[in-house]
């Protein structure tokens, strides 16, 4: 582990609350350990506005690990920063340069209101999965647990899909704002299963029908989304969705 | 403060149908009529919410997140027990009970944790069904690995995200109960009080993390899940919103707290690397399967590791424990890690880290097949510290990780406040003074979907209430003080910044006061000293520290003070319960309390009891209470690992 320290230009958008206009604004970093997290040299930030009595810049984060999906911000441009299947908080400086200058932007999208700097409102994301992205058992009074194997491969291919993390970098990084990659890895991961057979069809259809009611924009294959997950989900996961919608519509 | 455990009569293995038998129930036609709040979604609130509202009660439910789905449950890695016996090893009810029980080294009451094993494997049923997409074997049946402190393959998994695939299953009965309008979830609330009236838990007071607003909800019951208290010291591997706040909230309205000294330091986590470092992340232990401790010999020696001759490492835990080696169980662990680094031997460039080494792993194995068992872990460490441990030892440092104590409550989970119930890491039920690996989310899961619906209908069916609603005087009285504190706490503002402290340094400030006092191993005297010093800490706090920005807005500053207010005044029964208890006893070493070749001494005669503090405002010192713990079925013995 080698420890080096650089120095940082940050253009950071700033946005008083989802009212306000918002603009960016530049800020001096210098002595950032190489061995920090994206999100500690944030909090090294803060604590610098901090104790200039400026007001800190508002970010979104909980578990740091990578799973909860909380935290999340466009980095030059590209969503979780440059590092392939990374999330922002497991995002570290020693991929940056001394000098460098960081434009950091929230998630945008139609879909997703801002509230404050770089804090927004996904609760989108929630409505989609009340839609349909269930199967529908009350608690109690269900089979024991190993009545109906399921193939290793096949839940494997659900778990694949069953990995996201639900934190919107797919649609703040598609050109039509679309919601596909995250609605076709839940539906995906059912319709895989033989416990998602029974309500199969109503649950594209309700998810799907959802997804539109919510704003967001449909998918021309530019395969943004999947560049940027920070799971790795693949876009063989929509294909599989459009297949459910389509079955669904006719049969 | 009178606790009574209300364990049902009959054997063991019968009391929990005895239990349902004799319950109250609620007619379904009435069960709408009753609502219900349920603070957090984790495990234990996303299926104690979706089961209740199944069960046709209105359901109001609350969490800090933006989402149900990101409660920190999501990042549990490694598994989920269950008695299924599907191995055909040996296992079942009777042995995970025993195995629980011994593991929280006789701390925990027989009858709860016998239920817990009754009903895990219900658990796993009800998982499959949501279409958790637990491991499998080749012909289709489920798959189960083996976790420390048993000795037979009870662990359920998927990869290494089975909280994450657990939380999405509950969050997607939440989700489903939520679109029947049956429960009503509101996201980013965080709750800053308890409201009761005529003495029964009747409503909260929130705050709306966007706008700042203060709201109250009122309801015929309350059940926290809110989780565990473990970033008291700062450093956890829990999420950053964890917190004490709702638990000690209840605390200060009359809710027992029980072994808040009780905590599990996991020995193998990522060193701290920095001042700046915000939170802790766990490797999963199995590492020490293939894996050898070492430091150097001599003290500050800062050679690579490759360049120290073998001579000139000390490979402590297989020299002092023979039989278990570098498999000694976790407390044992972290402990001789922690002491190796006061003894100067730490290596990396903070000294507060032991090597864990897989080169003889792969010098007899080869790397593919070493790869193979850790090939995700290895990557996630390179990921954080940019070094791979097929070239370089591991560093490795114990990190808090887990909290065994929380809210007193009998077998109904209720608290010793009447309503108010406790489910999940927030109550002290189940584990003792020391938690197996994969009980947390059995235990939380067990609660919420298996549990609480009988303990609410008992509760509901045998007690007469008044409706309430939040014009209550109560309600606006409970309001007034927590508008209040928010103003006490931006009171600091007004002179601007200068010569005061932000949050985080004074949370930084307890962090290391209870890890160097209220750590893995204690005495008398550092206890002592921490008691003294906490008074100065929180006066620092009170006066000295500054937080930007408004009440009426969303200021993440305000709510991280807001919790750090009560861990700190949490902080002290901490303490007073690590001061009191004179033994030493599972994760945790009295110093005074120890045999002759230096291992944990429990001592049965003075503390086989639950240790329970009860609130006596702000001037008096908390009193402490117990419950004797009494053992009919299993006999409490001695660990040893030499
Ligand atoms: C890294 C890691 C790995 C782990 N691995 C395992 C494992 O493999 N197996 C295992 O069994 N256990 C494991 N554990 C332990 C286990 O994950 C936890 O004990 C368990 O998930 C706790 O669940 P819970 O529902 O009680 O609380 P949490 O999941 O902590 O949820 C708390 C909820 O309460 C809400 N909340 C808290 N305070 C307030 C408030 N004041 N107002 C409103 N809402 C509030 C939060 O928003 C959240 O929704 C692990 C823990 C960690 C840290
Ligand atoms: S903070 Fe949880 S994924 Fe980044």
């Amino acid at each position: 582990m080698s420890t080096t320290s650089i120095n940082l230009s940050l253009e950071i958008w700033r946005q008083k609350d989802s009212k306000a206009k918002g603009d960016f604004e530049t800020y001096k970093l210098t002595n950032i350990s190489t061995d920090m997290s994206f999100l500690e040299m944030l909090d090294v930030l803060n604590e610098q506005l901090t104790r200039e009595g400026s007001d800190p810049v508002a970010f979104d984060h909980d578990c740091r690990e990578g799973i909860c999906g909380m935290c999340g911000a466009v980095i030059n441009g590209i969503a979780h920063g440059p590092e392939p299947e990374t999330t922002l908080c497991q995002l570290h400086m020693r991929h940056f340069n001394e000098g460098d200058t960081l434009v950091i932007e929230p998630f945008r999208s139609r879909a997703f209101p801002i509230h404050k700097d770089l804090v927004t409102d996904r609760s989108a994301l929630d409505r989609i999965i009340q839609a349909g992205g269930y199967v529908s058992v009350n608690t109690g009074g269900t089979p024991d647990g190993n009545s109906t194997p399921i193939p290793s491969a096949t839940a494997e291919l659900s778990m694949d899909a069953a990995s996201c993390i639900g934190c919107g970098a797919c649609v703040a990084s598609c050109p039509n704002g679309a919601a596909m990659l995250f609605t076709g890895a839940k539906i995906s991961q059912l319709s895989l299963l033989p416990q998602g057979q029974p309500e199969r069809k109503e649950r594209a259809m309700a998810m799907v029908t959802a997804m539109d009611k919510e704003g967001f924009g449909n998918c021309t294959n530019e395969r943004e989304c999947e560049a940027v997950c920070p799971k790795g989900i693949s876009i063989r996961n929509i294909a599989r969705m459009n297949r459910e919608f389509v079955k669904a519509s006719f049969f | 403060m009178e606790l009574k455990s209300n364990v049902p009569e009959g054997p063991l293995a019968e009391k929990w149908d005895n239990h349902r038998f004799t319950s109250k129930l609620v007619n379904p036609a009435n069960r709408r009529k009753h609502s219900i709040i349920v603070i957090g979604t984790g495990l234990a609130g996303a299926s104690a919410s979706a089961t209740l509202a199944e069960q046709g009660y209105e359901v109001k439910t609350f969490c800090i997140q933006d989402s149900p789905r990101r409660a920190h449950s999501i990042a549990a890695q490694g598994g989920i027990n269950a008695a299924k016996n599907y191995q055909n090893d040996g296992d079942s009810i009777q042995r995970l009970f025993y195995d629980t029980i011994k593991g929280g080294d006789f701390r925990s009451r027989e009858a709860n944790v016998y239920r817990l094993a009754q009903v895990s494997n219900n658990i796993i049923d009800q998982c499959v069904a949501q279409g958790v997409p637990f491991a499998r074997e080749y012909g289709g049946t489920l798959a189960n690995r083996s976790f420390g402190g048993a000795q037979v393959s009870r662990t359920f998994y998927a990869r290494g995200q089975t909280g994450q695939q657990l939380l999405l299953g509950a969050y997607s009965a939440l989700s489903r109960q939520i679109k029947t309008g049956k429960v009503t979830m509101h996201t980013r609330k965080e709750m800053m009080e308890l409201v009761l009236v005529d003495g029964k838990a009747r409503g909260i007071v929130t705050r709306d993390i966007i706008t700042g607003k203060l709201e109250t909800y009122s309801a015929d019951a309350v059940i926290l899940a809110t989780g565990g208290y473990g970033n008291a010291y700062f450093l956890s591997t829990n999420a950053m919103a964890s917190n004490v706040t709702a638990a000690w909230r209840a605390h200060k309205k009359g809710a027992g707290f029980a072994n808040p000294c009780f905590v599990q330091i996991h020995p193998t986590c990522i060193p701290v690397h920095g001042s700046f470092q915000s939170k802790l992340t766990l490797m999963s232990e199995s590492l020490r399967n293939d894996g050898r401790v070492w430091v150097p010999t001599k003290p500050g020696d800062t050679r690579r590791p490759g360049s120290i001759p073998e001579d000139e490492r000390d490979y402590y835990l297989e020299s002092k424990y023979p039989g278990f080696g570098n498999l000694v169980p976790r407390d044992v662990a972290s402990r001789n890690a922690k002491e190796q680094c006061d003894e100067g031997k730490g290596v990396g460039t903070t000294n507060l880290a032991v090597y864990l080494d897989f080169a003889e792993a792969i010098s007899r194995d080869g790397e593919a097949t070493i790869l193979r068992k850790y090939g995700n872990l290895f990557q996630m460490y390179e990921k954080i510290t940019d070094s791979n441990p097929l070239r370089e030892p591991m560093m490795i440092y114990p990190a808090v990780h887990y909290t065994m104590g929380g809210l007193w409550v009998d077998y109904n989970l209720m608290t010793t406040i009447p309503g108010l119930f406790a489910i999940g890491e927030c109550n002290f039920s189940d584990h003792g003074a020391n938690r197996l690996g994969a009980s947390a989310l059995m235990q939380g899961l067990a609660d919420g979907y298996f549990i609480i619906g009988t303990s609410i209908a008992s509760y509901l069916g045998s007690t007469k209430q008044d409706a309430v609603d939040s014009d209550h005087p109560q309600f606006s009285d409970a309001k007034k003080q927590v508008q209040g504190r928010i103003d006490k706490l931006l009171d600091c503002n007004e002179s601007g910044p200068d010569g005061k402290l932000t949050v985080d340094e004074i949370h930084k400030e307890l962090g290391l006061l209870l890890w160097d006092h209220c750590g893995m191993a204690r005495n008398k005297e550092g206890l002592e000293k921490a008691l003294t010093e906490l008074p100065a800490i929180q006066e620092k706090f009170w006066n000295n520290v500054y937080i930007p920005g408004t009440g009426e807005e969303l200021n993440q500053s305000l709510e991280r003070a807001g919790r750090l207010a009560d861990f700190l005044e949490f902080a002290e029964i901490m303490i007073l319960d690590a001061l009191n208890r004179e033994e030493s006893c599972g994760c945790h070493l009295r110093e005074e309390s120890q045999t002759e070749d230096n291992e944990a001494k429990r001592d049965d005669a003075g503390y086989s009891h639950v240790a329970v503090w009860e609130y006596q405002g702000d001037r008096g010192a908390p009193k402490l209470h117990k419950e004797q713990l009494l053992f009919e079925n299993v006999t409490p013995s001695q660990r040893s690992y030499k």
